[in-house]
């Protein structure tokens, strides 16, 4: 009884080891398996991002090279008639559209910065019960809104409101485009101003109330210093989000190829010249080659946005 | 013992209740802090000590569902009737468990208290941080790196730091919340000589984890269970001959 116990726990416990050693084979199969989904989409990504980069290299320095611009005329004459032909002969002047950028963001960033940290202070610090259950998700739903509604909104309301209160002619202005780029890129600052300011350890605030701040004392003093990268990081990715947008611009900003004079005054985008030109350009032509150029311009200047957002968001060495 | 006057006491707590939601975290306290002593809250783990302490500069008023009914006075005034929390902490400071610099720059996490009670001139505020940096007996450690920053310190440092910090804001008590459980024996050493120096000025009240860190520091000492105060006596009475049988328990180590 007692042997034929033993040899039975004898076989099972080999037919154990074995079982187990299988199990283990399995479980080696598949996490080489994930392992290699997961690194081959990730070098994907890598992948894609460098070919868009290089073609767009590729395509926009023909401005230069074919056409023999030079990028002087490109980045600071507003002189912009390219040839529709391979032929070429034109000027490519893109200065209108690069301040007409710089204008529209910059008056955006202006407009959305103080609501937006204000927004972000108020859902985490002052209501962060109503903030967290209701207006984060409505800040995110805001996010989320396709840009053609802003545009057609902005085209709406806004508009024919900036006629009335200014007593314009036309409402279609910078200060439109700046109005509604605000608007879009509000809820990308607020939300990652909210999450740097949420990682704000707590041992902060308590020390601060500890020393016997007021709660303001403790945001303006402690928190916010603290969460201060963080925020910097979300304006710049709403800076980046507004340089990039066309579609809601192009809807309120009127459309002409002459510099802004002020904020009243219609002019044109990067991307708004882009993408009102590039289903009529001739393939190869001066002008096709000129909008590609401004299209890797934009390329660099995301690049350099997130540049930016790494160098102020590195972790802090301490300054010894 | 000799009768003591009134004003001997820096704290008169009675019936003392509080609640998180529905738990009964303190029961029934009745206290009296004697004003420069060391007083040592010791007990097991969420026995209320910590709970207990912050009450006294009205830290748990941050606290959801935190309710309190009773008495705690201060020199005689009641702290939550007749104060409001600012004027509170400013009498009353705290130091916390895990050291909690700043962000900032030596200088200014000990300028941040007078900062916030609207001192502006340099030479005041130079002289305050020194002051504040030699009465915690760091002055020397860092007077060299006043603009380097907090965190680059040890924990000891930082620990010694925090209570420059509240030292700086010139407190009447100094409340500390096991102030050297993340700290080795030698920097646990430097902050309780510090507190033993400290009391000629101040009135501490301390949380320990460590009964020996008691029976070195402290006058009187409270011992705490499940919320109530168990027994509360001269420090050396307590721990020779207790009074309560539980008391005897805890600290010839039955349990806890």
């Amino acid at each position: 009884m007692y042997c034929v116990f033993r040899e039975n726990s004898e076989q099972q416990y080999i037919s154990l080891i074995k079982g187990e050693n299988m199990k283990k084979q399995n479980m080696f199969t598949k996490e080489y398996a994930w392992r290699g989904l997961m690194t081959a989409g990730g070098l994907l990504v890598i992948a894609i991002t460098i070919c868009i980069g290089a073609f767009l290299i590729y395509k926009g320095s023909g401005t230069f090279t074919i056409f023999g611009h030079s990028i002087f005329e490109f980045l600071g004459s507003t002189d912009w008639n390219p040839e529709d032909n391979a032929q070429g002969g034109g000027t490519v002047g893109a200065l209108i559209f690069i301040v007409g950028s710089l204008c529209t963001c910059g008056l955006a960033l202006l407009i959305a910065t103080p609501f937006a940290v204000g927004s972000a202070i108020f859902m985490i610090e002052i209501a962060p019960k109503f903030g967290e259950k209701f207006y984060r998700p409505i800040v995110e739903i805001f996010a989320g809104i396709p840009s053609v509604v802003y545009g057609w909104v902005g085209l709406t309301v806004l508009i024919p409101a900036i006629k009335k209160v200014f007593h314009l002619q036309v409402g279609h202005s910078v200060l439109a485009a700046g109005i509604v780029l605000a608007l879009m890129i509000f809820p990308t600052i607020s939300n990652v101003a909210a999450d740097s300011i949420h990682s704000v350890p707590k041992d902060y605030r308590m020390a601060a109330y500890g020393l016997g701040s007021t709660r303001w004392q403790s945001i303006y003093k402690v928190v916010i210093p603290a969460a201060g990268s963080g925020i910097l990081s979300g304006i710049i990715l709403g800076l980046a989000r507004a340089f990039g947008e066309a579609l809601a611009v192009a809807m309120v900003i009127g459309q002409t190829t002459a510099l802004p004079k002020g904020l009243f005054s219609t002019t044109k985008s990067l991307t708004t010249e882009i993408a009102a030109q590039m289903g009529n350009a001739t393939e190869g032509g001066e002008m096709k080659t000129a909008l590609w150029t401004m299209a890797l311009l934009l390329f660099l200047l995301s690049l350099l946005f997130i540049l930016l957002i790494h160098y102020f968001s590195r972790p802090k060495k301490d300054k010894e | 013992m000799e009768a003591k006057k009134a004003n001997d006491y820096k704290f008169d707590i009675s019936h003392l209740n509080l609640h998180y939601g529905d738990f009964h975290a303190l029961k029934d306290v009745n206290m009296k802090i004697e004003a420069n002593k060391i007083t040592a809250f010791i007990g097991p783990s969420g026995c209320g000590k910590s709970t207990f302490l912050k009450t006294l500069n009205r830290m748990n008023d941050l606290v959801e569902n935190c309710k309190i009914d009773g008495n705690v006075l201060l020199d005689g005034k009641d702290i939550f009737k007749e104060m409001d929390e600012i004027t509170l902490r400013h009498r009353v400071g705290m130091v916390f468990q895990q050291p909690n610099p700043f962000p900032k720059s030596v200088y200014d996490n000990v300028a941040y208290g007078p900062r916030i009670a609207g001192i502006k001139k340099k030479s005041q505020l130079d002289e305050i941080v020194e002051r504040s940096l030699r009465q915690a007996a760091i002055w020397d450690e860092l007077k060299d790196r006043l603009n380097k920053s907090a965190l680059g310190l040890s924990g000891g440092q930082q620990q010694r730091l925090c209570i420059a910090r509240t030292l700086a804001v010139e407190p009447e008590v100094i409340l500390m919340d096991e102030p050297t459980s993340a700290l080795d024996p030698i920097s646990t050493s430097k902050i309780e000589d510090l507190a033993m120096e400290l009391k000629k000025d101040y009135t501490i009240v301390m949380v320990t984890h460590n009964m020996q860190q008691a029976v070195r520091v402290s006058d009187n000492t409270a011992f705490f269970l499940l919320g109530e105060v168990i027994e509360y006596n001269d420090t050396e009475k307590l721990f020779s001959i207790p009074e309560d049988k539980r008391t005897e328990d805890y600290i010839t180590g039955r349990f806890g």
